[in-house]
């Protein structure tokens, strides 16, 4: 029953209504008496469970008599209750909100889309030109339409029906086209078809398939780096060159074939410890670095500051100490840097005593690793000097306490010297005390000298598989007479205990004796000597020429002197006495004004003639245990370091601080003057002073 | 260098063993197996596989930046130790050393 419900609808919408404006108010009130008008009614009408009372809904509102009966008139408008009333716009002009005047009104209640077309509407012409019926046709269709629209509409209710009525209706139009002259094509009924069809007999699937073995798998992953592509390169680029050599020769081949098997065989050969041995020698020197970290800084970086308040000394600052354990009782007898590999140095170890010779060794060190040396030769016969080629850095001469020499070959596998003298051969019969590499000779052949007690200065020549000697010059006594148990005058031979040979001048070189006397010789004359020299009173162990100047030479003997000469004049032109006996006596190759001495008593002394002319700039002891005789030393050609070596196997490399490096000072103004003339300067200046006035206008 | 023979090799490695602050040595072949080890076994099974790829991983870098180059040694620094790798043709040499100071 509509009423009661919408009555039931309103009276919900007036509890829903409270809560609306309060200027609603009167309508409201309308509505509420209506609500209790209709309500009386409706509480007659749902007498069985109302009790006959009006059902008052528990919040509605409690007007007065007067104000129940109050007559309120209600208007009906063509208004939308519902649309909104204020509707207010941003109006961007006067930029504020402005109310809207108008207000859409109308409410769409129900809306349903149909298909029916007006026959006179475009939509229908276009349809209808589509489907072949033309317009001036109007009529006949419009004859033919209602005929068809008439069994059609009461037919889409009942499809049934239609479907038997349509196709006695379908024989109609298409007679009333026939009777037309024209020939209209058939409008297919859009709501009302008909589907035919049969069914065909199915064959039955049968489905037949195979399996196949999955091709095995395996996961593949790679990068593409910028090294993968050039190592892709370089591979392709060995197998082209490896094709070409290929084509070129057969016999080729098959040894590379060979060299292939050779190959395969050794990689089965897997997990050796070879493979990592480059690796672990970097790691020796890397563990050895780590341990002695801070001697690694001390060398590369440490100047001493204090230099600068000690007044032109300086001190020599200890760094690492090299000794190896099978050559403890061994004393070292030579020093050598490597001129290429100025961290590599080599030590000759042999014995200085007379009665106590056994064997020796050549042990090559290098500053990198002071834990282990990095060549060792096991020698027969104890090494009294050694001498590393300028140019070819791994070829080593060697002299021996047996009067031997031999040449090693660093690059050579074995311990075996790739040459040596025999007694066949033209060995010295007495030690040998010094070697010196010399240039090519002119078949470019290398060549070393060699100087001995049995004074004799021989040439070697290592041609082809051989050494060749050639005896320089045969040492004599100038002027003394020996006297043999027979009486026999003959002239004795003097035992040559040092050489060195000049920088600049090929032939000339001097040489130092047991009895004291330094000689001036030519290669070229074999029995004269240019100069002789009464240098001291013992023997000469040392002689070494300036690397700079080239007048000026040192001496050094076991009767505590160091004495400096030119080799023009007769006299020494400074002579220096040390204290003790002197081991060996080097020059700086940074100043020619620089010099080192060792003694026996274990003590380094520098000497800088530019700063004092008397006496050493720096006087260190360097051994632990007082009795240890030093024995060598040996700069550095590029660094501030030398080496020591001492009667008990030991070689200390020490750091020369500041104050010993000292180069002349520039005048304000002018660029620090470079090169090897200053030191020839420098030299000559100090010896201008000394030279007598006469012999300065000869 | 005289001789990688094994005896020279074998002397080398045991001399970097016996050396002040050296707490162990490992060999690692191209397969990842430790062949030749002074410490416990998980622990230079540990090393190998980690530092393995590290090496890898610096070795790629090294050669990224520059084809013709390439790794030669790789030192990590900690504040316990240092630990040195080499890679070498495919073999893995590792060095934990505590640098006294």
């Amino acid at each position: 029953m509509p009423l009661p419900n919408a009555a039931a609808s309103m009276r919900k919408g007036s509890t829903v209504l409270k809560v609306t404006l309060p200027g609603v108010k009167s309508t409201k009130a309308a509505s509420k008496k209506k609500d209790e008008e209709e309500g009386v009614d409706t509480g007659d009408g749902w007498d069985e469970w109302s009790h006959g009372k009006a059902l008052k809904p528990p919040d509605q509102l409690e007007l007065t008599e007067a104000e129940l009966k109050e007559e309120v008139t209600r208007i009906l408008t063509a208004n939308n209750p519902h649309a909104p009333k204020n509707i207010v716009r941003y109006s961007f002009k006067e930029r504020s909100y402005k109310p809207t005047s108008v207000v859409d009104q109308m409410a769409v209640h129900f809306v349903l889309e149909g298909s029916l077309l007006h026959q006179d509407s475009d939509e229908a012409r276009r349809l209808r030109a589509r489907e072949g019926l033309p317009d001036e046709t109007a009529t006949v269709d419009t004859g033919a339409e209602p005929d068809e629209d008439k069994p059609e509409t009461p037919a889409t209710p009942l499809e049934d029906g239609g479907d038997v009525e349509e196709a006695g209706e379908d024989d109609r139009p298409d007679s009333v086209a026939s009777k037309t002259d024209r020939k209209e094509p058939k409008v297919t009924n859009q709501f009302n078809f008909s589907e035919r069809a049969s069914q065909t007999l199915n064959n039955p699937l049968r489905e037949r398939s195979c399996q196949t073995e999955p091709p095995p798998r395996c996961i593949f992953s790679a990068t593409a780096n910028q090294w993968e592509i050039y190592d892709a390169y370089v591979e392709e680029l060995q197998k082209q060159e490896i094709n070409k050599e290929k084509q070129k020769a057969v016999t080729s081949k098959k040894e590379n074939d060979k060299g292939k098997k050779k190959t395969m065989l050794m990689e089965t050969q897997n997990d050796d410890n070879t493979k990592v041995g480059k690796a672990s020698n970097i790691f020796e020197r890397m563990v050895t670095q780590n341990t002695f970290d801070d001697i690694a800084q001390d060398f590369k970086y440490f100047e001493d500051a204090s230099d600068e308040f000690r007044d032109q000394k300086g001190t020599l600052l200890p760094l690492w100490k090299f000794q190896y354990d099978k050559a403890k009782r061994l004393s070292v007898t030579a020093l050598c840097w490597n001129k290429k590999y100025q961290d590599l140095f080599a030590v000759g170890m042999g014995s200085y005593d007379f009665s106590k010779q056994g064997r020796g060794m050549l042990v090559y060190y290098s500053m990198k690793n002071s834990a282990f040396p990095e060549y060792i030769y096991p020698t027969d016969s104890g090494v009294l000097c050694l001498d590393i080629h300028e140019q070819h850095s791994y070829l080593v001469a060697v002299g021996f306490y047996d009067g031997c020499v031999a040449v090693y070959n660093l690059k050579e596998e074995g311990l075996e010297p790739v040459y040596k003298s025999t007694a066949k051969t033209g060995k010295h019969t007495d030690p040998v005390w010094q070697v010196r590499w010399q240039n090519d000779d002119m078949d470019n052949n290398h060549n070393f000298y060699s100087v001995s007690s049995d004074g004799r200065v021989v040439s070697w020549t290592l041609v082809k598989n051989e050494l060749v000697f050639t005896d320089i010059i045969r040492l004599s006594l100038n002027g003394a007479i020996s006297e043999g148990p027979e009486g026999v005058q003959h002239p004795g031979i003097a035992c040559g205990t040092s050489f060195d040979f000049h920088k600049q001048i090929d032939y000339l070189f001097l040489v130092g004796t047991e009895e004291g006397k330094i000689h001036k010789c030519s290669k070229t004359y074999s029995s004269q000597f240019l100069e002789s020299y009464n240098a001291h009173s013992m023997a000469v162990d040392a002689v070494k020429w300036n690397h700079f100047h080239p007048k000026v030479f040192i001496s050094c003997s076991s009767d505590w002197t160091v004495k400096i000469w030119d080799h023009t004049i007769i006299t020494p032109m400074f002579t220096f006495d040390l204290n003790a006996a002197v081991g060996d006596v080097a020059w700086s190759p940074y100043s020619s004004t620089v010099f080192a001495a060792v003694t026996t008593d274990g003590t380094v002394h520098v000497f800088d003639l530019n700063i004092n002319k008397y006496e050493a700039i720096c006087q260190q002891p360097v051994v632990a245990k007082k009795k240890t005789k030093l024995t060598h030393i040996e700069f550095n050609p590029i660094y501030p370091i030398i080496i020591v070596g001492d009667d008990r196997g030991y070689v200390s490399s020490l750091k020369l601080s500041p104050n010993l490096r000292k180069k002349p000072k520039a005048k304000k103004g002018q660029e620090q003057p470079k090169g090897p003339e200053v030191e020839v300067a420098k030299m000559e200046k100090l010896l201008s002073l000394l030279r007598e006035p006469e012999q300065n206008a000869v | 260098m005289a001789g990688t023979e094994h005896g020279e090799v074998e002397e080398t490695l045991k001399r970097i063993e016996a050396h002040k602050g050296v707490i162990g040595t490992i060999v690692v072949n191209a397969k990842g197996i430790p062949i030749r080890t002074t410490l416990d076994n998980s622990t230079t099974v540990q090393y190998a596989g980690l530092l393995r790829h590290l090496t890898m991983m610096a070795r790629s870098t090294v050669r990224d930046i520059d084809p013709q180059n390439d790794l030669i040694c790789l030192r990590i620094r900690s504040k316990k130790h240092e630990i040195m790798v080499a890679p070498e043709s495919d073999f893995l040499l590792i060095v934990i050393q505590n640098p006294c100071e």
